[in-house]
């Protein structure tokens, strides 16, 4: 059974902007789960929902199989959220902060906990300091501090990257492998592909308020990540021979470029069959090299076909 | 069952929110006080003489008790909610397990629990300067709790309504202040003219005042069941409207 369930969530705005539109989704157990879409998407809206923050007006929401509306006492406990915001109460101190988040979920006081908590993200020195006083990255360390005092299950990041520098992305990066080593299951979201290509187990991208595709994110690079394979010419050319063209091969505008796509998974060989044919027709070749498509590619073109899908 | 860990958490950072802001929460009500008494009591207070037997600065104990437990109660349990509300630190609330009248008890008891202890704290001032006399203790302590309880429930109804800071400043001010002063918090009731007597009994804060005043002394410009039962009243219509905005989460949940 997967840890969370969402099925069939419908979301509209009391201004009647519908921001989800029958999101079902399910989320593994010890699993990093990108949700990966652009600005407006409805991410923030679809986490919300599941953290109890936003009310959906269809579907509904099992973790563990209980409700996450009717049995929100038992379900919350086990959800940590780092809301995408940083919603700090500016003249509390760290430590108490922090300490009051666990309270607030029902646990009883744990300095050893919470101490263990800060250490591990780099707060421990900072904890009798107000909030005010920290800066930006430290208080996004400080909200996830929180959201681990009452050692959740499910931790929820929203765009935990945004706008932050490559050092501390690459710190929050390693904080969010390390607690799905220690078991919990991560949710983050992003806009960011290289993010998702980066840490994700699995993307589910989503645009408009549709979910529009989910995968492992090898598998998504690998069938969707065709590859391509580039031979430059010595000279430019006026046209492919026939047997090049039937393998495949499209001749760049310029003359001195031949590409072909090719699955991965079938390529054995291709390289050297490739250089033989060239041989064969008689055209040097100066250089071979292969492209992988990156996700953002994919990403690309996944939106614009769903965006034509929805025009014609 | 409670959620009581998670209450007493909200609870005990309110009060501590409130203690560490000793000065203004505790210092300036009873500095305020203290003056009231040297102008009002000592000086004015000479040439007004007795009230039904009782010296115009000890009449004046009640009303003046009542004014800060009503201003209080709401300016505290206001900001208790406006403010995480403000910072977006709210989140951490709404997403917890814990119900929204669980989040009310916490706020709404530290307000009303902080409102109490400034009562007793003018209480114990005026006791400097005027000789009291609690004729019911039970009674006084009902009333107090009550209309802390019920006005710091109207606090936060301000708190989750308001759109913007000064919302929330001018709530206590043009509504509170006007209906206190105006509800005989430092005169009696018969002082007035006729005509402003009747008006003065469609002030709701009247009756508190004067339930309370009937605590101390054994007389109020109105029967006590009469401010008991506004009191009551008071209360029921708070308990309604938060049950409304809880059960559709207007300005909580979009
Ligand atoms: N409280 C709200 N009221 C009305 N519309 C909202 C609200 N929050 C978000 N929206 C709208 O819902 C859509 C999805 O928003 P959001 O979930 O924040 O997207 P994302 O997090 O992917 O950027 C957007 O068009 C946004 O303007
Ligand atoms: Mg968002």
């Amino acid at each position: 059974m997967p840890l969370i369930e969402i099925q069939n969530v419908s979301k509209t705005y009391v201004g009647g902007h519908q921001a989800l539109d029958d999101v079902s989704l399910d989320i593994e157990k010890g699993e990093i789960l990108a949700l990966l879409g652009p600005n407006g998407a409805g991410k923030t809206t679809l986490i919300n929902i599941v953290c109890g923050l936003v009310t959906h007006t269809d579907g509904r929401i099992l973790l563990d199989g209980r409700d996450v509306t009717a049995e929100y006492r038992q379900t919350r406990r086990d959800i940590g959220l780092v809301p995408q915001e940083m919603p700090l109460d500016p003249f509390d101190k760290l430590i108490d902060n922090v300490a009051f988040s666990r309270r607030l979920f029902g646990l009883p006081h744990a300095p050893d906990r919470i101490e263990a908590i800060l250490r591990d993200l780099s707060l421990w020195d900072k904890r009798d300091n107000r909030l005010l006083t920290l800066s930006g990255g430290m208080k996004r360390r400080v909200l996830i501090a929180k959201a681990l005092a009452h050692e959740p299950k499910v931790l929820f990041l929203d765009e935990p990257t945004a706008g932050v520098d490559v050092e501390l992305r690459r710190s929050t990066w390693d904080v969010v492998r390390r607690l799905r080593d220690s078991g919990v299951t991560v949710i983050l979201t992003t806009h960011y592909l290289e993010e998702a290509e980066e840490i994700a187990d699995r993307v589910a991208v989503i645009d408009k308020g549709r979910i529009q595709l989910v995968q492992d994110k090898d598998v998504m690079m690998r069938s969707l990540g065709a590859k391509k394979l580039i031979v430059e010419l010595q000279a430019p050319i006026e046209r492919l021979s026939d047997d090049l063209a039937a393998r495949g091969f499209e001749l760049e505008p310029c003359g001195a470029r031949a590409v072909v796509s090719y699955d991965p998974s079938e390529a054995d060989g291709l390289a050297a069959a490739a250089l033989a044919a060239f041989a064969a027709a008689g055209v040097a070749v100066r250089d071979i090299s292969t492209e992988q498509s990156t996700l953002e590619e994919i990403f690309v073109g996944l939106i614009g076909d769903a965006n034509k899908g929805a025009s014609s | 069952m409670l959620n009581v860990t998670s209450i007493w958490a909200i609870y005990r950072r309110e009060m501590k929110r409130a203690f560490g802001t000793l000065v203004q929460t505790i210092l300036s009500p009873v500095l305020t006080t203290s003056l009231y008494f040297i102008v009002f009591g000592s000086a004015i207070g000479s040439h007004i003489g007795k009230i039904d037997g009782v010296d115009y600065g000890a009449f004046l104990v009640p009303g003046l008790i009542m004014l800060t437990v009503l201003q209080q109660s709401v300016a505290n349990a206001s900001f208790g909610i406006y403010f995480p509300r403000f910072t977006g630190s709210i989140y951490e609330v709404l997403s917890a397990p814990i119900s929204y009248w669980e989040v009310l008890i916490g706020y709404v008891g530290a307000a009303a629990t902080k409102a109490m202890i400034l009562a007793l704290l003018i209480l114990a001032t005026s006791a400097f300067f005027v000789p009291l006399r609690i004729e019911y203790p039970l009674v006084m302590v009902l009333f107090l709790v009550l209309t802390c309880v019920t006005f710091s429930m109207l606090g936060f109804l301000i708190g989750i309504l308001a759109g913007n800071w000064e919302q929330l400043q001018m709530a206590p001010l043009i509504i509170i202040t006007p209906l206190v002063f105006l509800g005989g918090a430092f005169y009696e009731l018969k002082m007035l003219p006729p005509f402003w007597q009747n008006v003065s009994l469609f002030n709701p804060v009247l009756y508190l005042v004067s339930g309370f005043r009937w605590s101390f002394y054994g007389a109020g410009d109105v029967p006590i069941a009469a401010s008991l039962g506004m009191i009551t009243l008071f209360m029921a219509i708070c308990i309604v409207a938060v049950w409304r905005i809880f059960a559709t989460g207007y300005r909580l949940k979009p």
